[in-house]
């Protein structure tokens, strides 16, 4: 099955239905079947690449815009000022599909998307935040990352880009008073009654400081007692702006940033977005590098997977197994820093490679973490999942079905835990996973209980790949001698004048990534994560955008709490696991 | 009343202070233990200071009442936790002599303090006029009510067998076989029923750190925030004491010991087991809390209750 098949027939699929007409087709880097379609068609196409296609695509991948105003090649695109992307994923087929609607004028607007995904809700209201597109009939179409006060909209490119260019920032006290009680919840806006038949419901704000929230996010309870009736999530919070800051860095300094999307990921983020640009550079990474890289993103799920696995007990009730489990956290950054340089946000892959060769004894370090940390494992395992008022506080707690997963969004553990075996690594290998033996452990409720079980023996298959990485490290290069791999490696820099010069440039102003677009995600600790990368033959990103697990996963929470106790919300946050800033960028 | 009943108060009253302030430091310390870390090490030899320091800094805490609370219970209420779980150390035989106040209804008594204690939780959490504080604080009643109702029912097997409330008189009444042997039962409810009592990991509910924050006593700052804090250890001195009492014989053991250090061995160890608990168990949730409550310990209560007066009645005959 090669990607130019399937490209014709899910195309041909499309014309046979709606005609050959209304489409346009482009082709991409990541060879994704590309259709352009007018806004009038498009929700019927996406309505029947969901339920009327053989082999549907049913979940709703991402969802985005891109602000053309400024692109200079976009040669046999329909014109537009700006589009919309829909990235739409079948598992049946293991394909993708993008459609593209073309926006006319200063404010355009398009039909909304709620009524046949849910799940579009908040990528919606995120468009219209970050672009200004309207969407007609959208349920409650208001700004979702920046404040309701925010004049203009961030990702258009006449909004500045940095607070220098933005005049001095004042907070007179009317000011401050205006922009509170903007945060003042009012529950008619979202259709909330304040009172039943029996009973004044109390709305309770949890957070956006919370010792139960993992970070700054508001989460409104509509409450019934214990119960709860209706939430309601507030995020934006953490919102730092990483999408436009890919606009202004170049290529290369933008790695560090990705650091940052998920903190909790590190050097995983750095993968997403470096097998984007290579892919659009058409960069092979050599294979020594390619498991390097392995090695280190296994090494950081595992240190996210501890921090859940403390915090999750602590989110139970339970004090001591965060102590634990980040003594062991500890000690999977000091194999980090003593490769990177650093512990959380090492910024340590570089296009083409990795920053610099594993130093001299890393393979003691490792071999004594993977050799002592499996009997350690068990231990947690024992202490938390396998206490019983754990597992009291978890089962069928916070369920959804697999269905309710895909129409969600929802990947990683969270949609292995309902049984469904899907593995990014090992449905669509990159950077050389296929190579290597683990397995995929599913679970079977997609309750709290499953999630976790399936992250925790998910650890004990991230130590078997690190230690197949250890046995079998390939010699060779760390980073590719393409022209573009940035910077180029140091031995051939002081031998070589064309290096030297290649590293002059790409080092002042940066390489300059070939124009196209470009698709690629990765399985990263708490789902999928991808970059969709736009070059317009520049030394940065014309547009960037990341799409990252949390956000869908976050915005299932209140789908899934209704009619728990306050209690069980704190179960169903501490196993879905977001991340504040995986949510917010 | 006699000088030396009022030395006796005094002392007690000093002893089991003291013992709370010590436990502050005690439990950090035997958690970082538990826990593979230091714990608090730098004030004084082992960190002993660590609570003079943390009472220091209590006392200059600002004493914030919020203005949108019930200001006169809002400063009644911290009062109350201390005073009642102060009242029941009165009965307490510690050692043949040692007794504030030898009640023929001691035991009764220190029922009747446990559920003036449920008070403080209520009218604290209710007059801090926070949402969180009010769950905390309804969550605290109905664990407490809850709990109170088999706690009582758990001590009268050890009433029965001893023919007496008298504390002193049911220390005495163990000379032969302590009573944790024959009303096993009744020490494993009320044991349970007295983690509850101290709300204590995983009976903390009303407080439930990682869910209502602080619970019933969000809003309370500077000492008033510290009553609840000295409270709580009082509260688990008071049970373990309690449960040497009832259970273990109180200041009974071999002679080489004088018998008031072999009441401190015995409610120290309980206090580590109340610790340890807190170093591994997770919290439950709340309808389980009473579901387990009504259901479980309720009937194994009544059925411990029963059986006892039974075969104490066939004894006798």
């Amino acid at each position: 099955m090669t990607a130019a098949v399937e490209h014709t027939t899910v195309a041909n699929e499309l014309f046979a239905r709606f005609g050959e007409p209304p489409f346009t087709l482009q082709s991409t880097a990541d060879e994704i079947p590309t259709l352009w379609v007018g806004k009038e068609k498009a929700v019927e196409v996406l309505h029947y690449l969901k339920t009327g296609v053989a082999k549907p695509y049913r979940m709703l991948y991402d969802l985005t815009a891109v602000d053309e105003r400024s692109r200079q090649r976009r040669e046999g695109q329909p014109d537009s000022d700006f589009t919309l992307v829909y990235h739409l994923l079948s598992f049946d087929r293991n394909e993708d599909i993008r459609i593209k609607v073309p926006l006319k004028g200063d404010r355009p607007s398009a039909p909304t998307l709620t009524g046949v995904w849910e799940s579009a809700n908040w990528y919606e209201r995120e468009v219209f935040d970050m672009f200004g597109v309207a969407f007609d009939g959208h349920p409650h179409l208001q700004r979702i990352l920046m404040p309701r006060s925010w004049k203009g909209h961030p990702l258009r490119k006449e909004h500045p880009a940095r607070a220098t260019e933005m005049g001095i920032f004042e907070l007179p006290e009317e000011k401050q008073n205006e922009e509170q009680a903007l945060l003042q919840f009012n529950p008619e806006e979202y259709g909330m009654a304040r009172q039943s038949d029996q009973t004044d419901f109390m709305f309770l704000n949890l957070g956006p400081q919370h010792p139960g929230t993992h970070g700054i996010i508001r989460i409104i309870l509509q409450l019934h007692g214990e119960e709860i009736v209706d939430a309601v999530l507030d995020i934006g919070y953490h919102h730092r702006g990483a999408e436009k800051m890919a606009e202004r860095q170049s290529w290369h300094t933008f790695i560090p940033y990705t650091d940052r999307v998920d903190y909790l990921g590190g050097v995983m983020n750095n993968l997403a977005y470096l097998l984007t640009v290579e892919k659009l550079a058409g960069i092979r990474v050599p294979e020594r590098a390619q498991v390097i890289r392995v090695m280190l993103c296994e090494f950081f799920r595992l240190a996210n997977h501890l921090l859940w696995l403390g915090t999750f007990g602590q989110d139970l009730g339970q004090m001591s197994p965060v102590f634990y489990t980040f003594i062991d956290r500890e000690r999977v950054f000091d194999i980090v820093s003593a490769i990177c340089g650093d512990r959380m946000h090492p910024n340590w892959f570089r296009i083409g490679g990795v920053a610099q060769d594993l130093p001299n004894g890393w393979d003691g370090l490792v071999r004594e973490f993977v050799d002592s940390f499996p009997k350690r494992l068990n231990e947690y395992d024992s202490l938390v999942m396998k206490n019983r008022i754990i597992k009291a506080r978890c089962i069928g707690i916070g369920c959804y079905t697999r269905e309710e997963a895909v129409e969600w969004g929802v990947t990683g553990p969270g949609l292995r835990a309902c049984g469904m075996e899907w593995d990014f690594r090992k449905k669509r290998p990159y950077s050389g996973y296929d190579r290597f033996d683990f397995d995929i452990p599913v679970g079977r409720n997609g309750d709290c209980y499953d999630r976790s079980v399936v992250r925790v023996e998910e650890m004990r298959q991230s130590v078997r790949i690190i230690k197949q990485c250890l046995d079998n490290m390939p010699p060779g290069d760390y980073k590719s001698d393409h022209p573009l791999a940035t910077p180029p490696r140091k031995e051939k820099t002081m031998q070589d004048i064309e290096t030297l010069i290649t590293h002059f440039l790409s080092v002042t102003w940066g390489p300059v990534i070939p124009h196209g677009e470009c698709f690629h995600g990765i399985e990263a600790v708490r789902g999928s994560n991808g970059y969709y990368l736009i070059s317009d033959n520049d030394v940065s990103a014309y547009r960037a955008r990341i799409r990252t697990p949390s956000f869908p996963h976050a915005q299932m929470i209140p789908y899934i709490s209704r009619g728990h106790s306050v209690a069980d919300l704190l179960a169903i946050i501490a196993s879905v696991d977001y991340v504040l800033a995986d949510i917010d960028r | 009343m006699t000088v030396m009943g009022l030395v006796v108060i005094a002392g007690v009253l000093a002893a089991v202070i003291s013992c709370a302030a010590f436990l502050v430091w005690f439990e950090r310390r035997l958690l970082a233990f538990f826990q593979e870390r230091y714990g608090p090490n730098r004030v004084g030899p082992f960190g002993v200071f660590q609570v003079v320091a943390d009472i220091i800094k209590l006392f200059f805490k600002e004493d914030w009442v919020p203005p949108f609370s019930d200001r006169a219970v809002f400063v009644i209420a911290p009062v109350f936790v201390v005073a009642s779980v102060l009242m029941s150390f009165a009965v307490i035989s510690f050692a043949p002599g040692i007794c504030a106040a030898d009640l023929d209804v001691g035991l009764l008594f220190f029922l009747a303090m446990s559920s003036l204690g449920v008070y403080s939780i209520v009218l604290g959490g209710w007059a801090s006029n926070n949402k969180y504080s009010l769950l905390g604080a309804l969550r605290g009643a109905a664990q407490m009510i809850t709990y109170e109702v088999f706690m009582g029912i758990s001590l009268m097997g050890v009433v029965i067998m001893a023919d007496s409330f008298n504390l002193k008189k049911i220390v005495e009444a163990q000379e032969h076989l302590w009573f944790c042997v024959p009303q096993f039962l009744g020490f494993a409810i009320f044991f349970i029923a007295g983690v509850a009592e101290a709300r204590r990991i995983p009976f903390d509910l009303p407080e439930a750190e990682s869910e209502l924050v602080a619970g019933y006593h969000s809003e309370f700052s500077s000492m008033k925030f510290g009553m609840f804090f000295l409270g709580e250890y009082l509260g688990v001195t008071l049970i373990s004491s309690l449960i040497v009492v009832f259970f273990f014989g109180g200041w009974l053991g071999p002679a080489f010991l004088p018998p008031i250090a072999w009441f401190l061995i015995k409610t120290f160890f309980f206090i580590i087991v109340f610790i340890l608990m807190r170093g591994s168990l997770p919290r439950p949730r709340y309808d389980q809390l009473m579901g387990y409550g009504w259901k479980v310990l309720l009937p194994l209560a009544l059925l411990n209750l029963f059986v006892t007066g039974a075969v104490v009645l066939v004894w006798q005959n």
